[in-house]
């Protein structure tokens, strides 16, 4: 009994208020959202509103669930729940029901259920138990590896799937990483490759491929800050390009062919340089600018010769390259139409128009957020997203109070994916982020995504009650 | 525990904070210092237009229209777009009582604030283009095209029948409707409404808050598209048709003419009848309380929906039952003493007197004969009793379509009156079956009920010796002989095609000499029989049954005139010049027809 009470007594309550505000907010949106008069009760089972009520009810019995396990079983059960959620995620590739052309739902009966929610939260878990080890070394590549392993294992399950942009949400981890001392190259380098990788769909190769030199000699110079060595680069380059313009006049050889050739003998050619002036990075800095241009040349021809035409124009569109008056770009305007029509007080409980006749797609799960922004107006929004942001440094505080090490990566990792959440999802209502469909945590319609969030918080919750106990 | 990251910490939450501020920022923009999402909001309302397809048409044999549509519109309101608006203007352009709009807004808003509800129901073209002009006056109503049915001719009126609004049973029981749909009530309308009603569309338009629309949703992705209704072609001979409204316009009763060789209906008279033309559009509620409280029952299709005793006419089936029975032979002659008497029980007769031989019998109708022949049939040793003759003469009654229902493509179809066995056991009770109980039937009488369109359905039945096609109104759908399978299906009779000779000579000799020597015409063998069925409210009912020519007939009628007298005076008539009507496209006898215009019967 003392014990229990004491676990009442220490648990946050700051974080559950702001929890219970969000899932009680969420339901009554999606009641708006849904709304239809003829089956106007909350309670009404056929709807989604009256489902949600369900959800939400089961959820507040995994609550309670987690708070009256131990939680240490979680040091214990942080690998095989790991497992189990990854098994979860290959047996729905192979049984799983397809629903919008992602194979990531199992159906039983009425009800869906979608592993890759779960993922996150053993992924979480997983993470923390790894990197909570005392000799674990983030810098270091094998640590780094295993980190990574555990990462990309599920991404590839869930893209798999045909769920990019729940695979997505895992980018970010990096933010548990930056925060357990991943070096900040680390972050450049794969933000690089990510701007890359969007370079080579957004342009040409052949920009790209003018671009990274350059690039590399601003990189090179701020490091060195030898104008000579500079110089002499930036010489080499304009001599590659001068080969471009006699290709272009007699050879017509591929343009981008040319310029890898000339950046490539430039390399060779101030590499003896560098070598007597005993320039430490240089060769670093050679071997990553021949990467990026072997990785954007191999991202180009993945996308225009192994991708078939519609996954190629689905990610057009995601990237914002191809317009699909119809499909995205429409539902963004729409979104946004319903979110400004609800200037400062918003038209009030049940009275948007814009989310009602399907005019907003997803209205009750990616794109709840618009019914808050036409039916609460601006005060509602801010609320909103003012409660996302006191909860998510909630949780980073309490991440930050925890004497175990795990706990705090784990806690982490939940601040970063409540975040990744928020600010994908909310972003995309207004047109600042790409569509990518992942729901809005305690908001959106769906048990799935609902227990899953609320696991995720009520572990934390429950490990932070057990902070003080004695090891 | 820290940790040389612990400053990391404030860089994460820094960029968290950083993200969300700008993302409020960005909302702040959004939802108060940009109007254009909020004018853009208002601009861009759906509107969903129910596309409604127009039904299908109606045509008689011969491919002349008997039934077509008209546009009208339908005023409907989206009562959260509403403004404030001149009720007296809007009332004046659609012709509306203030009080009446007032409850029709608010029955609207009860229904749905952003839906459209439909208040005002088929306006006319100049009332609508009235009302279009000034629309921009009066937001949050539009408008919605319709059609409804017109009709060339104001003839056929139940058979064709009308359509009307779904009451709430019909939406029940079919998703398909909702409130302000029309569906057919009772006819053809009724019985082929799947067919004539197509299917309807939706388009989604968006608008501006002009009401002016500005483009369809998503270029029409979410639209359907209504599919217009089938045309039917009717079997019906609206020449004839016509005229058997003519000649039946002074009476109550019914006319059913059928081709035997196919069992298309050529003809369905009932009288009183009414224009179809009053059963559409505003006028229609209102009509049609008048016409239900006609004390004449004018909505009431006596062709299938009325039944009488069959009389006289009955006799050629028993004949025909009783000749396959073999309790008599065509040579079979019996007594006639001016009746027929049985210890105390007498049927008066014609006075035939003496003996009646079969042909006689028929052209006669002779009571006395025909009382005797339904006697053998009751009595027939055959049968181990007389409750297994009656079941198993009932069942050669079946076979004729009598005592049930034909299963014709006609709705509200009266099944008539033929009791079963067991029925009349129980009557009986423990004693035994008394047949003088039911020798009035011999003579169609007693318990039966027959409708015109059995009774014409037994004619074609005899004409064509010893088979039928189910009786039906449609030919054909969409051109194609797409009816139901049913009607190409032969009804066998369990009688031998030999006795229908000696009973259509009978018939012939009716004609020719017997007790319908009015309804001869030189150039046309008609076989007919008359009737006359007791009717103890008044005046008997005159009935006539008929086909002809006798080879190979192109026409079997029946004809029914209430409180009319005998067969002779008023129904054999006009069954004789409806078939040379239908036969010889001319009337020869213009005396005759004119004798049937100016009779008139006192009906109270
Ligand atoms: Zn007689």
């Amino acid at each position: 009994m003392e014990r229990s009470s004491n676990i009442l007594k220490r648990l946050d309550w700051i974080t559950i208020l702001i929890y219970l505000f969000l899932v009680i907010f969420g339901l009554i949106n999606i009641y708006a959202a849904v709304y239809n008069e003829q089956y106007s009760s909350i309670f009404d089972g056929s709807q989604r509103y009256g489902k949600q009520l369900l959800w939400i009810a089961i959820a507040f019995v995994l609550i309670i669930i987690v708070l009256i396990i131990d939680g240490r079983v979680y040091e214990v059960l942080a690998y095989p729940i790991y497992l189990g959620t990854i098994l979860l995620l290959i047996a729905v590739l192979l049984f799983g029901k397809e629903v919008n052309g992602a194979r990531s739902w199992f159906e039983f009966g009425s009800i869906r259920f979608q592993p890759a929610e779960f993922t996150k939260l053993a992924t979480a878990l997983a993470i923390a138990r790894l990197m909570s080890v005392h000799d674990y070394k983030i810098n270091r590549i094998n640590d780094l590896a295993k980190v990574g392993l555990l990462i990309i294992i599920p991404v590839s399950l869930i893209i798999l799937q045909n769920d990019t942009g729940s695979a997505l949400v895992y980018a970010a981890f990096l933010v548990v990483l930056y925060r357990e001392g991943l070096s900040p190259w680390y972050l450049i380098l794969i933000m690089l490759f990510g701007v890359l990788f969007i370079l080579s769909l957004v342009t040409d190769l052949f920009n790209v491929f003018i671009a990274l030199p350059i690039l590399a000699l601003i990189i090179f110079h701020l490091i060195y800050q030898n104008i000579k060595l500079t110089l002499i680069g930036l010489g080499i380059f304009i001599f590659a390009c001068l080969l471009l313009v006699l290709n272009h006049y007699f050879l017509h050889f591929k343009g981008e062919y040319v310029l890898a050739v000339g950046i490539i003998f430039s390399l060779i050619v101030l590499a003896y340089p560098a070598y007597v002036k005993r320039i430490k990075h240089y060769g670093m800095i050679s071997f990553i600018l021949i990467g990026a241009m072997a990785f954007t040349f191999s991202v180009e021809y993945f996308f225009n010769h192994v991708l078939e035409i519609h996954q190629r124009t689905r990610i057009n569109v995601v990237l914002g390259l191809e317009s699909d008056p119809l499909g995205v770009e429409y539902n963004v305007r729409q979104s946004k139409i319903a979110i400004g029509s609800g200037e400062f007080t918003g038209k009030g409980f049940l009275q948007g128009t814009q989310t009602k006749f399907q005019f907003v797609p997803e209205q009750d799960t990616d794109f709840i957020f618009c019914t808050v922004g036409e039916e609460y107006g601006f005060i509602g929004t801010f609320i909103v997203l003012g409660l996302f942001a006191a909860l998510i440094l909630r949780i980073i505080a309490i991440a930050e109070r925890q004497r175990s090490k795990m706990n705090r990566i784990y806690g982490y990792g939940v601040a970063s994916i409540l975040f990744f959440h928020v600010a994908v999802n909310v972003g995309m209502t207004m047109g600042l982020a790409p569509v990518i469909g992942i729901p809005l945590p305690f908001f959106s319609y769906g048990g799935s995504s609902l227990w899953a969030f609320t696991l995720l918080l009520f572990i934390l919750l429950k490990l932070d009650t057990t902070r003080m106990d004695k090891f | 525990m820290e940790n040389i990251y612990s400053n990391r910490r404030l860089f994460i939450s820094g960029f968290f904070i950083l993200v969300i501020f700008i993302y409020i920022l960005r909302l702040f923009f959004l939802q108060i210092i940009d109007s254009s999402y909020k004018l853009s909001a208002e601009n861009n309302v759906f509107r969903h237009i129910v596309q409604y397809p127009s039904r299908g048409l109606i045509f008689d044999r011969h491919g002349k229209l008997m039934v077509y549509n008209q546009s009208v519109f339908d005023v409907v309101i989206v009562p959260n777009e509403m403004k404030a608006f001149d009720t007296l203007l809007f009332c004046k352009i659609v012709d509306i009582d203030k009080l009446e709009l007032i409850n029709k807004l608010k029955e609207a808003k009860k229904f749905s604030t952003y839906k459209p509800s439909i208040i005002i129901q088929l306006l006319d073209f100049k009332r609508y283009s009235l009302l279009q002009e000034s629309l921009y006056k009066f937001q949050g109503f539009f408008t919605q095209a319709r059609t409804i049915r017109t009709y060339d001719k104001p003839l056929a009126a139940s058979l064709l029948g009308y359509i009307g609004e779904v009451d709430d049973k019909a939406i029940k029981e079919n998703p398909y409707y909702r409130i302000g749909d029309y569906i057919g009530i009772s006819g053809i309308e009724k019985s082929y409404e799947e067919v004539l009603r197509g299917k309807k569309g939706v388009k989604i338009f968006m608008v501006d808050v002009h009401n002016r629309i500005k483009g369809s949703f998503k270029e029409g992705k979410f639209d359907s598209v209504a599919i217009v209704g089938s045309n039917l072609t009717t079997s019906i001979d609206l020449k004839l048709q016509e005229y058997g409204e003519s000649l039946m316009k002074n009476f109550k009763g019914s006319v059913v003419a059928i081709e035997p060789s196919t069992g298309e209906i050529l003809a369905l008279v009932t009288s009183p009848t009414y224009d179809p033309n009053l059963l559409v559009g505003q006028q229609r509620a209102k009509n049609y309380r008048i016409l239900q409280l006609d004390k004449n029952k004018p909505l009431f299709d006596r062709a299938i929906g009325a039944m009488y005793p069959p009389g006289s006419t009955f006799k050629l089936v028993d004949a025909l039952i009783a000749l396959q029975e073999g309790v008599i032979t065509p040579q079979t002659v019996l007594p006639c003493n001016g009746g027929f008497r049985v210890g105390s029980f007498f049927q008066a007769c014609h006075g035939h007197g003496g003996a009646v031989d079969f042909t006689r019998a028929i052209s006669g109708s002779c009571n006395a004969y025909f009382s005797q022949v339904f006697m053998r049939i009751l009595n027939d040793s055959k049968y181990d009793s007389i409750g297994l003759a009656y079941a198993n003469w009932r069942k050669h009654l079946m076979d004729f379509g009598i005592g049930r229902k034909l299963n014709t493509d006609l709705s509200h179809e009266l099944k008539g009156i033929l009791y079963t066995k067991d029925r009349w056991d129980k009557i009986f009770g423990n004693s035994r079956w008394r047949p003088l109980r039911l020798v009035s039937m011999a003579i169609g009488q007693g318990e039966l009920g027959i409708t015109p369109l059995q009774l014409a359905n037994v004619s074609a039945a005899i004409a064509n010796r010893g088979y039928y096609y189910i009786p039906h109104i449609v030919k054909a759908i969409n051109q194609k002989d797409s009816i139901d399978k049913r009607f190409y299906i032969k009804q066998k009779l369990n009688i031998n095609q030999e006795y229908f000779e000696p009973v259509i000579e009978g018939m012939e000799m009716v004609v020719k000499a017997g007790t319908a020597t009015v309804a001869f015409l030189p150039q046309i063998a008609i076989c007919g029989k008359t009737g006359t069925a007791e009717n103890p409210h008044g005046e008997d009912h005159s009935i006539f049954i008929a086909f002809a020519p006798r080879d190979n007939p192109k026409i079997a009628i029946a004809v029914f005139v209430e409180n009319a007298g005998f067969g002779s005076t008023v129904a054999a008539p006009i069954a004789s010049l409806m078939i040379e009507k239908y036969l010889t496209d001319s009337i020869s006898r213009p005396y005759l027809e004119e004798r049937i215009f100016n009779t008139k019967l006192k009906y109270e």
